[in-house]
């Protein structure tokens, strides 16, 4: 008998997806938008000013964008899980206004960054306690917490610039192998993010919990531990974030990133971040800061106003969404 | 004895009775709180949240949010107050006719875009907060619209009073409240909003136009807050690109969770946000009064959210466990 007689399908061809050619798997993907902007907007940028390709110059703008950068990082862990925070630029104006207030009023600098980095970790629990505990939808309860933390923050610091002590100044001045500091801490915090989201076991359950957190929790993972830890995380990260950044500005004020939320969520979009959990990575989110950053720079060097930068931002966020969206519904399989 | 225990346990009278009670500690704290001057602060401070919260208030029942009112509010009256500016011609009517359509273009966008890539109402809102407001720059070249430029009868309804202390716009923004109320409750249109809230994906089986629906209520909270776009021009008789109706939507959001209506759809009445309305205004007004700075009033918006928000969840859990004990008793 030849052997060239057709063997019987033994699976309908209609319900095997054909497997997408490499060069798609490794290149639609949302990310990919980032990267491409990356690539284009320096070179646009170039042609008006030819120092915006110059690295120290990128280096040392990107210090502005650190702190934020450094919270969407933590805030894209938090999207994976599910859920989302908007509360972070708040709890950093908030956190920020304490730990100068405090120093002012004389309290020792050891002390002080206790004090702000507890009050942040508070800040991140009381989040956790109303969507992890109470069961609150995470976007509207945190929608509270922004506006509630900043209220704090100006009931504290009223309309009053408070200043930080002379010797606290300067952290972006300070270089590592002629990196500013703040880039260096927001390099170090995306390996180690990378790191725990790919290779431990937390980060496989966090995925998990994105996917799907009913059988997640049938899985036996904890996923109220795992929400609360990262709630936990982003608060204390905010606070740390504020001390990065007020060392920069030299003073505080209580709108200190006001409208952060709008750039951290756009740098985990932007970074492929699926907006109902469960995908995502930190990669993403580090180029998207990236991206942002020398946008910002270059927008503020052709001076646009604020407003005008916030709606090319506010464009740039609903586009990333239905990019993210559509690449990720033509390829779940 | 039921009725009466059912009327209590109604949301609107624990908002009424956290009013009076509020309304009696300022008032003995200070007895100018209770006074009809201090009545006529209030009133005028409820016209602009009333009219939005109306809008606000369709869109949560529909199990959306819109966090855009704000900017759509600001660009509404810039783009109005820039024609009477521009065109001085221009009967001061048509201002109403053409904030009221930019605002429901505005919301239709939202709509459409919600709807078409079924994102997350939440996040494209959060887009077009700060995409109106800077569409409000650009078209204003960031400068402000004087008080001259604004005409004298649409300045006047803030003041004027066709019958005793009520001026034109607080009668506008209860002629608003009536309509939504018949919309709501009386409507075709209004009873779909509710369906598609209660259970979004029951909805469309029923055979309720879901999209056409959603792209309604988000147009109408565009269009409203359009309305109170125009009012504020004739309220404070200038529109800034940054001040005007900055943070005005946590204001509203504020109002109408207070009020009841829950955040996972389907349950709110006009009555219980009225009343929540008012509360915050009572609030607003009572600051001064106390000596307590103005900055304060951030910080109150945001625990009045969260405050609702956990209220409605211990309600709602309380609900269903009782519902699943009557259940469980009659079987």
């Amino acid at each position: 008998m030849t052997t060239t007689e057709p063997i019987a399908p033994t699976v309908n061809p209609l319900d095997a997806a054909p497997a997408r050619p490499l060069w798609q798997v490794i290149f639609i993907r949302p990310v990919m938008l980032t990267v491409l902007l990356l690539i284009l907007e320096p070179i646009v940028a170039s042609v008006f000013w030819p120092q915006s390709l110059d690295l120290q110059y990128i280096l040392s703008t990107f210090t502005l964008t650190a702190p934020l950068a450094l919270m969407a990082l933590v805030l894209t862990l938090v999207i994976i899980a599910g859920e989302i925070d908007l509360s972070p630029a708040s709890s950093m104006a908030l956190t920020a206004c304490v730990f100068a207030a405090v120093q002012q009023a004389g309290v020792p600098f050891p002390l002080a960054a206790v004090i702000c980095i507890g009050l942040g970790l508070v800040l991140g629990l009381f989040n956790a306690f109303l969507v992890v505990f109470l069961r609150l939808p995470s976007l509207i309860a945190t929608i509270g917490t922004l506006t509630f933390y900043r209220g704090l923050a100006q009931v504290l610091a009223g309309d009053n610039s408070i200043k930080l002590p002379e010797w606290y100044m300067g952290l972006n001045l300070v270089t590592v192998f002629g990196i500013p500091v703040p880039d260096l801490i927001v390099l170090v915090a995306a390996i180690l993010l990378a790191l725990l989201l790919s290779a431990t076991i937390f980060g496989r359950q966090v995925f998990q919990i994105g996917t799907n957190e009913l059988a997640a929790r049938h899985a036996g993972i904890r996923t109220r531990t795992i929400k609360t830890t990262l709630f936990a995380t982003l608060g204390v990260v905010s606070a740390l974030a504020g001390m990065m950044f007020v060392s920069q500005l030299g003073t505080v004020r209580y709108d200190l990133g006001l409208g952060g939320e709008l750039q951290m969520v756009l740098m985990a979009m932007l970074g492929g971040t699926y907006i109902f959990g469960g995908r995502g990575s930190i990669l993403g989110t580090f180029l998207a800061g990236w991206l942002l950053s020398i946008m910002t720079n270059a927008m503020n060097t052709a001076s646009w106003l604020p407003a005008t930068q916030f709606c090319l931002l506010g464009v740039l966020l609903i586009v990333s969404i239905i990019v993210t969206n559509f690449i990720y519904s033509r390829t779940q399989r | 004895m039921n009725a009466v225990r059912l009327l209590l346990l109604r949301r609107e009278i624990g908002i009424l009775a956290a009013i009076i009670i509020f309304c009696a500690i300022v008032g003995i704290a200070n007895p100018r709180f209770l006074t009809t001057d201090n009545f006529r602060v209030i009133l005028l401070l409820m016209p602009l949240v009333m009219i939005a919260a109306m809008g606000e208030m369709l869109v949560i029942i529909a199990r959306h949010v819109d966090l855009s009112v704000g900017s759509t509010l600001g660009f509404a009256a810039m783009m109005t107050a820039l024609m009477f500016k521009l065109a001085p011609g221009i009967p001061w009517y048509l201002g109403f006719a053409v904030a009221i359509g930019i605002g429901a273009v505005l919301g239709l966008i939202n709509g459409v875009m919600i709807i078409a890539f079924r994102l997350p109402a939440i996040i494209v809102t959060l887009g077009t907060l700060y995409l109106y407001r800077g569409l409000t720059f650009i078209a204003s070249g960031a400068k402000q619209i004087d008080r001259q430029f604004i005409p004298g009868p649409l300045k006047a309804m803030s003041a004027n009073s066709p019958t005793y202390a009520f001026p034109w716009i607080v009668i506008i923004a209860i002629a608003v409240v009536l309509i939504t109320y018949w919309f709501a409750n009386h409507s075709r249109l209004g009873r779909q909003v509710y369906a598609i809230g209660s259970n979004p994906v029951a909805a469309p089986l029923r055979g309720i136009p879901v999209t056409a629906v959603t792209l309604v209520v988000f147009s109408i909270s565009g269009a409203l807050a359009g309305l109170a776009g125009i009012m504020y021009a004739s309220r404070w008789a200038f529109v800034n690109p940054s001040n005007t109706g900055w943070g005005f939507e946590f204001q509203v959001i504020a109002a109408v969770v207070i009020g009841g209506v829950s955040i996972n759809g389907g349950v709110g009445s006009v009555l219980g946000v009225v009343l929540g309305v008012l509360l915050l205004s009572c609030v607003s007004a009572a600051l001064p009064l106390l000596g307590i700075p103005g900055t304060v009033q951030s910080a109150i918006y945001g625990l009045v959210i969260i405050v609702a928000l956990v209220i409605d969840q211990t309600v709602r859990e309380r609900g269903i466990m009782a519902l699943a004990s009557t259940r469980g008793a009659r079987t």
